[in-house]
C-alpha cells in the first residue's frame, strides 16, 4: 500500500493531479459548511435560531439549497450578451480554485522516501501570485454586471471595479512588511535573500516569540494584519463593504439577472474567496499549519490539518462577527476609508517598520 | 515539447485577443481581447522562467490597467458601439498593403541566420525575484527611484491639473 502510494506520488503528474482534485473537493465542501456556519452564527447573534431542521444542527441545509439552485429554471432575460453572461461565473470561480493551490495546508508528509508537500505549488511568486489572482477576479463581476445589460447590476459592476482597485492597493502595500520581515529573519537577523513562498514563510514563524508565545508574524506585524484583513473584506465584497451588492440600493448588485445554478456559483465564489483570504492571513500571520504536535500513529500528519482549519475558522468566524455587527458603509466612505485611511496608514507603517528593521539588522546609522 | 505547445497555443491566443481588440465593434470586447493578449504574454514569460515578470504582468496589465480601462468604457457610455462609416477611404487598403509588406519581411527575416557558431556557454538568465531584487536595488538603485519620482510627479501633475480646471471655471 505504501509503495504504491509512493510511486503515486513520485510522478509529478500524477500528485498533481491527486492535488487539484483535493483542493477542489476541500474547497466545496467548505463553501458548503462556510454558508451554514454563517447562518449559524449570525442567527445566534441575533437571538434566531437560524437553519436547523437538515441533518444535524441543520447542517445539510446548505446541501439542500445548492440542490434546489439546480434543478431551479435558468432564466435569462432577452438583453443580455450571452457569451460573456454564460462565461462571468466560470470566470468567478477559476481565481478562487487557483489562489487555494499556493496556500499549505499541513505539514509535509513523509511516504516512504518520497515527501509529499500538502500545497498545490510551492511558487517563490507564490504572495505576488495571490494578489494577482485576485486582482483577475474583478473581471468576472465587472463582466457579470455588463453582460446582464441592465442597470442595478451595471452599477454594481462598477462599484466593484472602483472597490477592488481601492483595497487591492493597501492590501499590497500591508503585505510588503511581511516579506521584509521574512527576509530579516532569514539569516537570524542578518541582511539574507527574503522569500515570498508560502512554505517558507510559515517555517520562519516556526520559533518563539516571547517565551510560550509563538513566533507568528502577527505579533511583530499587528497593523499589517489589521489593514490586510480590512482589505480582505472589502475584496470579498462583504459587510460593511457589500456595496457591490447592496439591496437597498442596487438589488443584488451583478447577479441581479442570474438565477438557478449560476446564481449558486457566484454565491460559492464569494464564499471560497472569504476561505481563501482567512487562509492566507493565517499562512502569512498566524503560523499556518505550525502548532502543538501529537505523535499518533498513523493520523499523526491530520493534526497540522487541524491546526489550520481551526485558525482559519477563527477568522472566518471574525468575518462574520464583523458582517453581524457593523452596519453597511456609505459609498463615500467607503471611498475615504479606503484612499484616506487605509493606504496612507500603510505606507506609514511600512516607513516605520522600514526604518525599525534597519536599526534592528544593522543598528544605529550612527555606531 | 510542452514550451512548443504553449507558444502555438497562447501564440494563437495573442494574435487572437490583438486582432479582436482592433476588429471588435463594441469597446468591452476591445478590452478583453487586449486582457486575453496580456495573459497570453504572461504564459510566454512562465514558459521561459521569468515568473516574476509573468505575475507582475498580470497584476499591472490585466490586474490594474485593463480594470481601469473597463471602468472608464462603462462609465462613459457602454452602449455605444463604433460607426463603421470610413473617414479615411485610403485606409483600409493602405492597412492591407501595409500588412503584407510586413508579413513578407518577416518571412524573409525568418530565413536568414542572425547568430552563428555554437552557444556561447549555458548561461541561466536567471528571472527569480531574487536575481531581480538584487539587481534593481544593489546596482540600479538611483534609477530605480529617480523612475519612482518621475512617476509620483506625473500623477500628482495629472491631480493638480485636473484641480486648476475645476477653479478657474470653465470656458
Amino acid at each position: 500500500m505504501t509503495h504504491f502510494l509512493e510511486t503515486v506520488f513520485q510522478s509529478v503528474f500524477w500528485s498533481a493531479v491527486i492535488k487539484v482534485v483535493f483542493v477542489f473537493a476541500l474547497l466545496l465542501l467548505t463553501a458548503l459548511i462556510l454558508v451554514w456556519f454563517e447562518r449559524r452564527v449570525v442567527a445566534f447573534m441575533q437571538n434566531r435560531v437560524g437553519p436547523n431542521r437538515a441533518g444535524p444542527f441543520g447542517i445539510l441545509q446548505t446541501l439542500a439549497d445548492g440542490l434546489k439552485l439546480l434543478f431551479k429554471e435558468g432564466i435569462r432575460p432577452r438583453k443580455v450578451e450571452v457569451g460573456l453572461y454564460l462565461a462571468a461565473p466560470i470566470m468567478a470561480m477559476i481565481p478562487a480554485f487557483l489562489i487555494f493551490l499556493m496556500v499549505p495546508i499541513g505539514a509535509p508528509i513523509h511516504i516512504g522516501e518520497t515527501t509529499v508537500t500538502l500545497q498545490g505549488a510551492d511558487l517563490n511568486i507564490a504572495l505576488l501570485f495571490v494578489l494577482a489572482m485576485s486582482s483577475i477576479a474583478v473581471y468576472a463581476i465587472v463582466l457579470a454586471g455588463w453582460a446582464s445589460g441592465s442597470k442595478y447590476p451595471l452599477l454594481g459592476g462598477i462599484r466593484a471595479t472602483a472597490q477592488m482597485i481601492s483595497y487591492e492597493a493597501a492590501m499590497g502595500l500591508a503585505l510588503v512588511p511581511v516579506v521584509v520581515f521574512a527576509s530579516s529573519q532569514i539569516a537570524g537577523g542578518s541582511l539574507g535573500v527574503g522569500t515570498m513562498s508560502f512554505s517558507r514563510i510559515v517555517a520562519l514563524q516556526a520559533g518563539s516569540f516571547r517565551g510560550p508565545v509563538p513566533g507568528w508574524f502577527v505579533f511583530s506585524l499587528l497593523p499589517s494584519f489589521v489593514i490586510f484583513f480590512t482589505a480582505a473584506i472589502a475584496e470579498t465584497n462583504r459587510a460593511p463593504f457589500d456595496l457591490v451588492e447592496a439591496e437597498s440600493e442596487i438589488v443584488g448588485g451583478y447577479h441581479t439577472e442570474y438565477s438557478g445554478f449560476r446564481f449558486a456559483i457566484f454565491f460559492l465564489a464569494e464564499y471560497i474567496n472569504m476561505f481563501n483570504l482567512s487562509a492566507i492571513a493565517v499562512t502569512l500571520f498566524f503560523g499556518g499549519w505550525l502548532g502543538p504536535g501529537a505523535d499518533l500513529p498513523y493520523v499523526g500528519w491530520l493534526v497540522p490539518i487541524f491546526w489550520f482549519l481551526l485558525k482559519t475558522y477563527a477568522l472566518l468566524f471574525l468575518f462574520v462577527w464583523i458582517r453581524a455587527t457593523l452596519p453597511r458603509l456609505r459609498y463615500d466612505q467607503l471611498m475615504t476609508l479606503g484612499w484616506k485611511w487605509l493606504i496612507p496608514l500603510s505606507l506609514a507603517w511600512l516607513v516605520v517598520f522600514v526604518l525599525l528593521q534597519g536599526v534592528r539588522v544593522f543598528g544605529m546609522p550612527w555606531s | 515539447m510542452v514550451e512548443l505547445t504553449l507558444f502555438v497555443i497562447f501564440g494563437l491566443a495573442a494574435v487572437f485577443g490583438a486582432v479582436s481588440m482592433v476588429w471588435a465593434r463594441n469597446p468591452v470586447y476591445s478590452a478583453l481581447g487586449l486582457m486575453l493578449t496580456m495573459l497570453s504574454i504572461a504564459v510566454f514569460y512562465v514558459s521561459n522562467g521569468g515568473y516574476f515578470v509573468a505575475v507582475v504582468q498580470v497584476i499591472i496589465y490585466a490586474g490594474a490597467v485593463m480594470t481601469l480601462f473597463l471602468f472608464v468604457i462603462m462609465l462613459i457610455g457602454v452602449d455605444k458601439s463604433e460607426e463603421r462609416t470610413e473617414r479615411l477611404p485610403v485606409q483600409r487598403p493602405l492597412a492591407l498593403g501595409l500588412l503584407a509588406l510586413f508579413a513578407a519581411g518577416v518571412l524573409w527575416a525568418g530565413r536568414l541566420v542572425w547568430v552563428t557558431g555554437a552557444p556561447a556557454g549555458v548561461v541561466p538568465v536567471d528571472g527569480s525575484i531574487e536575481a531581480i531584487g538584487t539587481e534593481l536595488f544593489r546596482k540600479w538603485v538611483l534609477p530605480f527611484e529617480v523612475t519612482a519620482l518621475l512617476l509620483i510627479i506625473a500623477a500628482a501633475g495629472a491631480v493638480a491639473l485636473a484641480l486648476f480646471r475645476e477653479d478657474g471655471g470653465d470656458e
